[in-house]
């Protein structure tokens, strides 16, 4: 007989909680300094229960993660603002055209000037805001690692993810000596910034940069359902218990190390698995930031660049030459 | 032989879904099986043709390799050998390599008394890689709609059919495909970040235990998913990932033919605001 809950063993998958923990709540690992920030009652919630923790609570939060919440809410409102302002305070055209209103950087002419506020200046503030309240958040991920007596590897990751954010709004215009080349904040606004730089720079597929960043993007994706789908495959031996399974390995150690060794020959351990998968995810945005600072500051045109150094192909000039946009910009300066 | 120290107790027979006790064998580290036989099978064939097909191509630039599909004329039909036979032959040996792999990987699991959590969401990869090559095909009416295997021209592909319709950045499944992958490598370096922190605290730390997960995301984000939730949410993440991405290239073409800046007219055209 054809038993498919032997075969597939559907009672083995733990995709959800079947119970909900019920009695005292945690306060939290004992902080080594600041113990008075740690705020709010914990509470607990049924849907996060089925698939985590119920637990919500306590956090905390001290001088640098308030000073960094207030310079968020800033650049929110400077921006919702600005984008509220250009429907003309009509509500009802704000929610329906909202995803394609943005806040655009100022306009080629102004270079690294400071425009009036109308003209690219609210820009410039919202991105002074975000930016400052991005970096004390960054201190904040340091510090709440330190005061747990932790290492701080989600600081350095973070920092990573931090790096393409900078070159994208901040260091690619400063070295193309132009705010214009800045990101708009916005939907689909931001969506046309991307599609027009690769478009602009001979398409982005063809630069290399681009190309590592996309593999560490899909190596990623790849690596979480790899290492997700082996913990909980491997859950009814606690492998979740991952710091206990990589100091004093036990069977889910060994059968999840073992699976992959079985299938590919290799096999991370409880450790190493998320060495990969930081350094993964750190890769995807430093290679990423590295292959937008060249684009247009180093390399003009990824394709002519690709064909120049044998990678892409010389495709046949189907239309009649026309003369690069970019090379018109002194005559159409005001 | 290259046999981890514990690994001894684990190699048992059964647990195999086709064959029997026949193909329930190691080589070296690789478990073998039936689908171990069929993928190196499809995997030979499949690879040796893409050699054949590079050799009466006109680079050896691995760069600049390309193997097309058939032109648009032959449609759904067989193509001669050198005008896309070759990538249709190809196509058939990856996807029997590709689900070989995949049904090993559920043998292994079972003799392993684990979970199919693995060999599932390789199967969502292959699900995205089938739409790509034979499901839209197939939809749209010819094999010359799939992408040809080489590294420069599949990218040529993806660059040149998402301009097709006009900017494909507006398609709302894409949207949640790259929302997916986005979300998938930031929690990512979130969990292996904080499993590393853990186990190499700074110097005269010791080693914490699992508990200080928790206390680290409540103290930063108010919410600590968990040490089994994480690995949930990853999971579902990174299939989510791939499926949306089928999804997004499945809706271009069978099913929306124009720019997908325009499909979204329907919400400007809502009666509410009219």
């Amino acid at each position: 007989m054809f038993d498919y809950r032997t075969t597939f063993g559907v009672e083995y998958q733990n995709l959800f909680n079947r119970t909900q923990i019920e009695g005292k709540l945690d306060k939290g690992a004992p902080l080594e300094w600041g113990m008075e920030n740690r705020r709010g009652k914990p509470s607990t919630s049924f849907l996060f229960g089925l698939i985590g923790s119920q637990q919500v609570g306590p956090y905390y939060l001290g001088a640098t993660g308030l000073a960094s919440l207030i310079c968020g809410l800033i650049a929110f409102e400077i921006i919702g603002l600005n984008l509220f302002a250009s429907v003309g305070w009509d509500p009802v055209q704000f929610i329906r055209q909202l995803p394609w209103l943005g806040l655009q950087p100022p306009a080629p002419a102004w270079g690294l000037h400071i425009p009036p506020l109308a003209q690219g200046g609210w820009w410039l503030m919202a991105g002074f805001f975000l930016t400052t309240s991005i970096l004390l958040w960054w201190v904040r991920v340091y510090r709440r690692a330190r005061a747990l007596g932790m290492g701080t590897h989600v600081a350095w990751a973070f920092a990573s993810a931090i790096w393409l954010y900078l070159v994208d709004g901040f260091l690619r215009p400063l070295l193309m000596g132009s705010w214009s080349e800045g990101v708009p904040f916005g939907i689909f606004p931001h969506l046309d910034w991307t599609a027009s730089l690769s478009i602009r720079y001979g398409n982005l597929y063809y630069d290399p940069f681009h190309m590592l960043s996309i593999v560490f993007l899909y190596g990623s994706t790849l690596l979480f359902a790899m290492h997700g789908g082996t913990i909980l495959a491997t859950s009814r031996y606690w492998a979740e218990r991952e710091i206990e399974q990589a100091t004093d390995p036990g069977t889910a150690a060994e059968r999840g190390g073992i699976f992959w060794r079985w299938v590919m020959g290799f096999n991370a351990t409880f450790e190493s698995i998320h060495r990969w998968a930081v350094w993964f995810a750190i890769l995807c945005t430093l290679t990423g930031g590295i292959g937008i600072l060249l684009t247009g500051t180093v390399v003009d045109n990824w394709y002519l660049w690709g064909v120049k150094h044998g990678f892409a192909p010389e495709y046949p000039r189907v239309y009649a030459p026309i003369t690069d946009p970019g090379l018109l910009r002194a005559a159409v300066q005001p | 032989m290259s046999m981890l120290h514990f690994e001894h107790k684990y190699r048992v027979r059964g647990g195999t879904l086709v064959g029997g006790d026949l193909f329930d064998f190691w080589a070296g580290p690789f478990y073998v099986g039936f689908f171990g036989v069929t993928t190196i099978f499809f995997t030979l064939i499949g690879t040796a043709l893409i050699i054949y097909g590079a050799a009466i191509g006109p680079t050896w630039n691995v760069w600049r390799i390309s193997i097309a599909p058939p032109d648009l004329r032959y449609g759904l039909g067989f193509a001669p050998m050198r005008a896309g036979g070759l990538w249709q032959w190809i196509t058939f040996c990856a996807i029997g390599a590709f689900v070989s792999w995949d049904l090993r990987m559920v043998e292994i699991a079972r003799k392993l008394g684990m979970g199919l959590h693995a060999p599932f969401a390789f199967a969502c990869a292959i699900l995205a890689y089938v739409t790509l090559e034979v499901i839209r095909p197939l939809l749209m009416g010819a094999w010359g709609n799939a992408f040809p295997y080489g590294i420069i021209s599949h990218l040529d592909w993806v660059s040149n059919v998402g301009y097709q319709y006009l900017q494909f950045h507006y398609n709302p499944a894409h949207m949640i495909a790259v929302t997916f992958f986005f979300t998938t490598t930031l929690i990512l370096a979130m969990h292996g970040g904080v499993i590393l922190s853990s186990l190499n605290p700074p110097p005269g730390e010791p080693v914490k235990p699992g508990a200080y997960e928790d206390s680290f995301f409540r103290d930063l984000i108010v919410y600590s998913i968990g040490p089994l939730g994480i690995h949930r949410l990853g999971w579902f993440c990174a299939i989510n990932a791939g499926v949306w991405s089928a999804i997004c290239i499945v809706l271009s073409g069978p099913f929306w033919t124009r720019g997908w800046p325009e499909w979204w007219s329907w919400w400007l055209n809502l009666p509410f605001w009219n």
